[in-house]
């Protein structure tokens, strides 16, 4: 059954900005999706609010609209676009809601549009949880006893018959948004409040619980003709309870004998027909108990997921790929299989190695989250690790983390602590079962307290007993350690010995890694894609070419800090080296991404990316060039290692970093150029500290160095809070300094990317942030060109920039932070590397400044590529931040010098006001064109706010205000109404939000005065739980306050990028 | 560290030498080596008698997972001699295994040998074909054990049936509750299945399908099993090479003769095809695992089957012997996987709707042997 031939034009929906639970994966599906579909000769439309994806680089689509994922702005695309089909499964839970809501308001049927891929009913099937609970009974299988629940008013009846501990899952949430379990009958009524709140449609559904059951999934692939497979099958090794997007993961499953495994494989082809899903990738889960193999179903995604990337990284198979080729028509028995070449795309991978999913938190960054995991998914990247053992799979995904940690690390806790660890799945729980069995405790006490499957449980235990054997001089077998996964580092600390001494004894004894192919068939047939993973075995499939070559070192797990922005930039990289004909390759652990997908580059190393493992590649690879600067910090952590070792490190060298990251070689520097800085030193005890920000002058701006995404950065306003600061924030010492700079209060921050070959250099853009400076520049939003500054600032802002570029020597992209106080440019910070804006001033300008910063590293001149003046966009482009605290009860969400967003959208239009609109709408702030505006300001900030009220009151809102706040405008001829804070007493700030008459909060707050803080997050937290527009900064309240005049002038418009820029 | 007393060796006819760690029996094994790509299923495979004759390989590096339990067991024993893989793991967790990997080999007297490079194994027999070989544990001498593999006999000619079959006959009732769809209700039949070293998986699925099953030894007589008056004949799995099975080719002529409707699996399928005229031959390495595309030339839908065998039946001398034609390919390699009389009530199949390692897609076959019964009675 080939392609269906009346599909011509298909719109594509993405997933939008990144957010916990809806990460780079689904990049990584609708970049596969768009090239598969433009192969097939089908016109793209594209719709992605996100920048940072490769599928929103123009040349993926032929039709490319940046723009909210909302869908009243879909459907105006579809008015424009007039597509044949949409395809909604592989944009995550936000392209599949879209497309219900516009299914059931009729767009689609209005215009004649078909869904593709899954139909309405389908989805409504998977989703709605009695709808598919009543599916399984049809086709004889279990699902966990539940109820739905709409009103607070069912919670004691519902309690009766589901019994405690119960699941609470709002329905269509992301991520299992607001999901939790409740092990109180006070706890049960608080969290399906919560629940009932979060879901869109009010619905919350209330589970018996199987918490401590095996967990599995499948992914499930069916095409036209109901041919069905199972590509991949999981097994998690933190039991149910925990969120699956948390748990350690494991590929394929290993505690199901055949029968077992046969038995949930019927279920799964069974449930995938009975949901109806035609064609595409499913996601199913299933809950095992494990004392006597009962079986329930626990839920399905009717569509392409964070464990379809997953399980294609695992296998091979290009779930989304397929997927898209399935929805155009095909059938799997007409697709070729990539990898093999030879065999068809309808069969069932086999794998020959254990692959190990470890989820990533950042729960360093916000301190109030509670840490314990749960039905809520709360990580925020993961690494895949493959190994011929799962104590390898294990061991290597461990040190792919990058947490510090290369093993199993000893936990310092007492007994009771231990307990609780191992009791309370967290982020930290699979090294307190290795301290577990270290300190003697058996399986069986290790299983009890945790649940974890004593399968898994003795592989640790072996590692455990491996390292004691280690320890010991008599029982030291380097060989067998390395069979077992372990890191040099790690042994190094076993033995009290140096990562480098173990490393060359290693070397003499010829003991390295070999490389494997990942094949999907178990090396039956001869794999042409070079795919590979370490392991210690006998027989090396590399075989690498004597072309030129270029490496690329990524940049590891998703963070806040670092995700996706990065990863855009390896790819890139990729592309710009493949165009002037070398070999690429591609070194990274995250199976979320694009740059691990085996055609992005020409050989793939499926890798942790510490010193050992790259080492490792280079000794068999012998690259001409490994490229550091595209991967953020992780790869320019190895740069310094890397280049002691003999690599070849090219583009800016280390000793240009170190000039620009070393705080007395930059001040130097800026010395030497004549640019200013703010006053500032390193401090290496806390007594210098002080010294040094009482000759400042407070507020001061401390952080330790070496950092990014602002790790441990703070404003402190006075000693105490700086003792505070260096007692409980960083370890002060001399190898590790603290940073201290003058805080430049009401500065305007402005962020500058810019290319440099060495002997020229070229601004690629200014961005002007909203939010002044204070707030970390990854949180801000900003505005490409700048919206406010003058032209004289903005020259010599691209003066000082190429100065800096060219004394630095900088090969390749250079990121530049400028603060701009009573008309005076300080240079804030020089980082000659790719910068997490790239991919938005990429798409803002329309050139792909990655691409033409690698071929530069690899020895073109700029001139020779044809980039030598900066280009001035004619539009405006506008970047937001997008925040994980909806995922954080309690947690305030204030910002501040610590970055805090997980993603990014962007706006663009023809003037600031409507571009800031839709930035805002992308971020899920859709700003209103009526209402009351509630207001509280702090009293630096009152001033300048008299502005921002007033026109908003010019555009007839209704302005509320705290007493001072409320006082102060009137003064200035404002119509305020007064409003108790919440320390005062009813009715205040938060009884108005709750009752709905809000539709604008403007709060802001001095950071580092607690007790303000306190009084005002009540507010904040109310009003993102309302779900209601805020702005804790008053340049964001002055931004939006232009972008709302735009939007009562008309309704803003979707533009594809393909009309703005001409390429 | 291991003792040095766990040390093994598996030396290939070609000379190489994987040296790795005794576990399981301490006795030597020899046979042909082949590899499977299931990655579940290891102890139906022990017990699958197909394996008769062969050293089997695991590609999937973690075996002994789930340990091994008696309902698992595809027949009375182990035929295979010897078992092959990456990381032999003493640890079962499942909550129906009664014993480990290690007792139940060591039970049935067979050698496994582990920690050696599977892969490295595996490519080298994808490229050169499968070869003989021999499991042996320390004190051993190479050059001897090497010699020895050298001078083993080829698969091809080889009769392993008669080590195989059972020897007397026997009634099976027994079904199976591991599908997901209920057994037939309604009219039992009578069938007769031919041991070429049956799976029991085979006589579950029969008798789920509604037949009272008569298993008879391989060499009964065609005349024997008519006079029991069968609704069908079944035709099982087995090991070798087909053609060697001399015995079997004429009774299943007489079979076909009688217009008893006949059902073949695998082994049984390639007796089939040389009864109708056709031939058989020897593949590179064969088809051992559970993710083999076989699609159905009629309805061009793709089943994911389980298959184990060297041998293939050809289809240009298919295409010569009058009125059977291939109604089952092979998408990998484009091999016969199963085929169809025009006339006269039989079909058979290459691979393994019984699963039992592998997938339940062609289950539905045990059904239309039942239908094709009916229809005859009819």
């Amino acid at each position: 059954m080939p392609k269906d031939p009346s599909l011509r034009k298909v719109l594509l929906i993405g997933a939008g900005p990144i957010v916990i639970g809806q990460g780079c994966e689904f990049d990584y599906s609708g970049t596969q999706a768009c090239k598969a579909l433009t192969e097939e000769g089908i016109e793209v439309v594209l719709v992605n609010s996100n920048p940072a994806t490769i599928m929103t680089d123009p040349e993926f689509a032929s039709r490319t609209y940046v723009e909210p994922i909302t869908p009243d702005t879909v459907a105006r695309i579809l008015e424009i676009e007039r597509p044949d089909a949409v395809l909604p499964t592989l944009g995550g839970q936000t392209a599949l809601n879209v497309a219900i809501a516009l299914a059931e308001s009729g767009v689609l049927e209005r215009l004649g549009i078909r869904l593709i891929g899954a139909q309405l009913p389908s989805i409504l099937m998977a989703e709605d949880r009695s709808k598919f609970r009543q599916a399984m009974t049809e086709i004889g299988l279990r699902t966990p006893r539940s109820v739905y629940v709409t009103e607070i008013e069912q919670a004691k009846s519902v309690l009766e018959e589901i019994g405690l501990p119960a699941i609470i899952r709002p329905s269509f949430t992301l991520g299992g948004s607001g999901g939790s379990i409740a092990q109180t009958p006070e706890e049960f009524e608080e969290k399906l409040a919560w629940g009932l709140h979060l879901s869109p449609r009010g619905e919350v559904l209330v589970e018996e619980s199987v918490l401590g059951w095996k967990e599995f999934e499948l992914e499930v692939m069916r095409d036209k003709a109901d041919n069905v497979v199972i590509i991949c099958s999981i097994e998690n090794f933190d039991p149910m309870g925990v969120h699956t997007g948390d748990s350690i993961t494991v590929a394929p499953a290993q505690t199901l004998t055949d029968k077992e495994y046969q038995r949930m494989r019927d279920a799964a082809i069974a449930i995938i027909r009975k949901i109806g899903v035609e064609t595409g990738g499913s996601n199913i889960q299933f809950a095992v108990n494990p004392a006597n193999g009962d079986m329930t179903v626990i839920e399905m995604n009717p569509r392409v997921s964070r464990s379809s990337a997953l399980a294609s990284k695992a296998t091979g198979f290009p779930i989304a790929k397929i997927a898209a080729k399935l929805a155009i028509g095909y059938t799997l028995d007409e697709i070729p299989n990539d990898i093999t070449r030879s065999t068809p795309a309808s069969f069932e991978p086999t794998i020959d190695y254990v692959v190990t999913k470890i989820p990533r938190f950042t729960f360093e960054k916000f301190p109030q989250a509670d840490t314990r995991l749960g039905v809520q998914m709360k990580s925020v990247g993961e690494v895949m690790a493959i190994g011929r053992t799962f104590r390898e799979s294990l061991q290597k995904g461990i040190r792919s983390l990058e947490t510090d940690r290369y093993g199993f690390e000893e936990v310092s806790a007492d007994e009771a602590a231990l307990e609780k660890l191992l009791c309370e799945p967290g982020p930290n729980r699979l090294w307190a079962v290795g301290e577990a069995f270290r300190r003697g405790r058996t399986l069986a006490q290790v299983n009890a307290s945790t649940s974890i499957d004593p399968w898994f449980l003795w592989h640790v235990s072996e590692i455990i007993a491996e390292e004691a054997r280690f320890k010991v001089p008599a029982t030291r077998d380097l060989a067998r350690a390395k069979r077992a996964g372990f890191s040099d580092r790690r042994l190094a600390k076993l033995a009290g010995t140096t990562e480098d001494a173990i490393r060359e004894e290693r070397l003499r004894a010829g003991i390295v890694p070999v490389y494997k192919r990942v094949d999907t068939c178990g090396a039956e047939f001869e794999a042409n894609t070079p795919y590979m993973y370490s392991t210690y075995d006998q027989e090396c499939e590399a075989r690498p070419s004597d072309k030129k070559k270029i490496m690329i070192l990524g940049g590891g797990p998703n963070r806040i800090g670092q995700g996706i922005e990065f990863d855009y930039c390896c790819v890139h990289g990729l592309m710009g080296l493949a165009k002037d004909g070398y070999e690429t390759i591609m070194v990274n652990c995250n199976p979320e991404t694009v740059s691990t997908d085996y055609d992005s580059s020409d050989r793939l190393y499926f890798e942790p990316l510490t010193l050992e493992d790259v080492l490792a590649i280079v000794a068999v690879e012998k690259p001409q060039g490994v490229i550091v600067q595209f991967g953020g910090q992780t790869p320019l952590r190895l740069a310094v290692p890397l280049a002691r070792a003999g690599v070849p490190i090219i583009g800016t060298t280390p000793d240009a970093i170190d000039r620009a990251e070393d705080r007395e070689r930059f001040s130097a520097l800026l010395t030497k150029l004549g640019l200013r800085q703010t006053e500032n030193g390193t401090a290496r005890s806390v007594e210098a500290a002080r010294t040094l920000a009482e000759r400042i002058g407070y507020p001061v701006l401390v952080r330790p160095s070496y950092v990014l995404g602002g790790r441990a950065m703070q404003i402190v306003h006075d000693t105490p809070e700086l003792e505070t600061y260096m007692r409980e924030a960083v370890q002060v010492s001399p190898e590790h300094p603290v940073l201290v700079d003058r805080f430049l209060a009401n500065a305007i921050e402005v962020d500058v990317d810019a290319l440099c070959d060495g002997k020229q250099a070229v601004i690629a853009g200014i961005m002007e942030h909203i939010e002044e400076a204070g707030i970390h520049s990854g949180d801000s939003a900003c505005s490409l060109p700048p919206y406010s500054l003058p032209r004289y600032l903005i020259d010599e802002i691209e003066r000082s920039t190429r100065a800096l570029a060219l004394e630095l020597g900088v090969v390749g992209l250079m990121n530049v932070q400028f603060a701009i106080a009573d008309e005076t440019v300080y240079v804030l910070e020089v980082n000659p590397r790719a910068s997490r804006t790239v991919p938005f001033v990429s798409k803002a300008i329309g050139r792909p400044i990655a691409q033409l910063a690698a071929r530069v590293m690899a020895g073109k001149s700029l001139a020779e590529l044809g980039y030598t003046s900066e280009v001035i966009p004619a539009h405006v482009s506008v970047k937001e931040a997008v925040f994980p605290f909806v995922k954080f009860p309690g947690v305030d969400t204030l910002l501040g010098p610590e970055m805090k967003s997980t993603g990014e959208v962007m706006g663009i239009d023809r003037e600031f006001g409507r571009a800031y609109a839709k930035a805002q709408r992308g971020a899920g702030m859709d700003l209103p064109t009526r209402g009351t505006v509630l207001v509280s300001l702090r009293d630096e900030d009152k001033a300048a706010g008299a502005g921002a009220l007033r026109m908003l009151q010019e555009e007839g809102f209704k302005l509320v205000a705290t007493a001072g706040t409320a006082a102060y405008m009137r003064e200035r001829g404002l119509d305020v109404q007064p409003i108790h804070k919440v320390r005062d007493g009813q009715p205040h700030t938060g009884t108005l939000i709750a009752a709905g008459e809000v539709s604008l909060v403007i709060a802001t707050t001095r950071i580092g005065d607690a007790a303000a803080v306190r009084d005002s997050a009540s507010m904040r937290r109310a009003a993102l739980e309302a779900g209601i527009p805020y702005f804790t900064t008053l340049a964001g309240a002055r931004a939006a306050a232009l972008a709302i005049r735009a939007l009562r002038a008309g309704e803003v418009q979707p533009i594809a990028l393909q009309d703005l820029h001409t390429v | 560290m291991s003792a040095p007393t766990d040390e093994a060796v598996l030396v290939l006819s070609d000379g190489t030498v994987y040296r790795g760690t005794a576990f399981g029996a301490r006795v030597e094994g020899a046979g042909e080596v082949v590899f499977h790509t299931g990655m579940t299923g290891y102890q139906e495979i022990l017990t699958d008698p197909s394996y008769s004759g062969q050293i089997v390989c695991m590609t999937y590096p973690e075996i002994g997972n789930t340990g091994c339990n008696p309902e698992d067991d595809e027949s009375r024993g182990v035929f295979l001699s010897g078992f092959v893989v990456r990381d032999h793991v003493d640890f079962p967790s499942n909550w129906r295994s009664r014993e480990s990997l290690q007792q139940f080999l060591v039970r049935h007297n067979v050698p496994g040998i582990s920690g050696i490079d599977t892969r490295a194994l595996v490519r080298r027999l994808s490229k050169s074909g499968a070869m003989n070989g021999l499991v042996a544990q320390a004190p051993f001498d190479i050059a001897t054990l090497r010699r020895r593999a050298a001078a083993l006999p080829s698969m091809a000619g080889l009769n392993l049936v008669d080590a195989v079959t059972c020897k007397e006959p026997y009634e099976f009732r027994e079904g199976t509750p591991w599908s997901l769809e209920p057994p037939v209700q309604g009219k039992r039949y009578r069938a007769v299945a031919y041991d070429y070293g049956i799976k029991r998986n085979i006589l579950h699925e029969l008798v789920n399908a509604g037949f009272d099953v008569t298993v008879v030894p391989a060499d009964t007589p065609a005349k024997a099993v008519l006079a029991r008056k069968p609704d069908g004949v079944f035709l099982s799995n087995g090991p070798g090479d087909p053609a060697a099975v001399t015995y079997a080719i004429p009774i299943v002529r007489e079979l076909v003769a009688a217009r008893v409707p006949i059902f073949g699996i695998c082994l049984g399928h390639q007796i089939l095809g040389l009864a109708l005229g056709g031939s058989t031959r020897k593949l590179r390495f064969g088809h051992h695992g559970a993710n083999q595309p076989a699609r159905d030339e009629q309805t061009r839908r793709v089943m994911i089957a389980s298959e184990n065998h060297g041998f293939a039946v050809d289809a240009a001398a298919l295409a010569k012997a009058g009125d059977v034609e291939v109604t089952h390919v092979n998408l990998n390699d484009g091999t016969v996987e199963g085929l169809r009389h025009r006339t006269l009530p039989l079909f058979s199949v290459q691979y393994h709707p019984e699963a039992s390692p592998g997938p339940h897609d062609t289950a539905y076959l045990f059904r239309r042997f039942r239908a094709l019964v009916e229809s005859t009675h009819a």
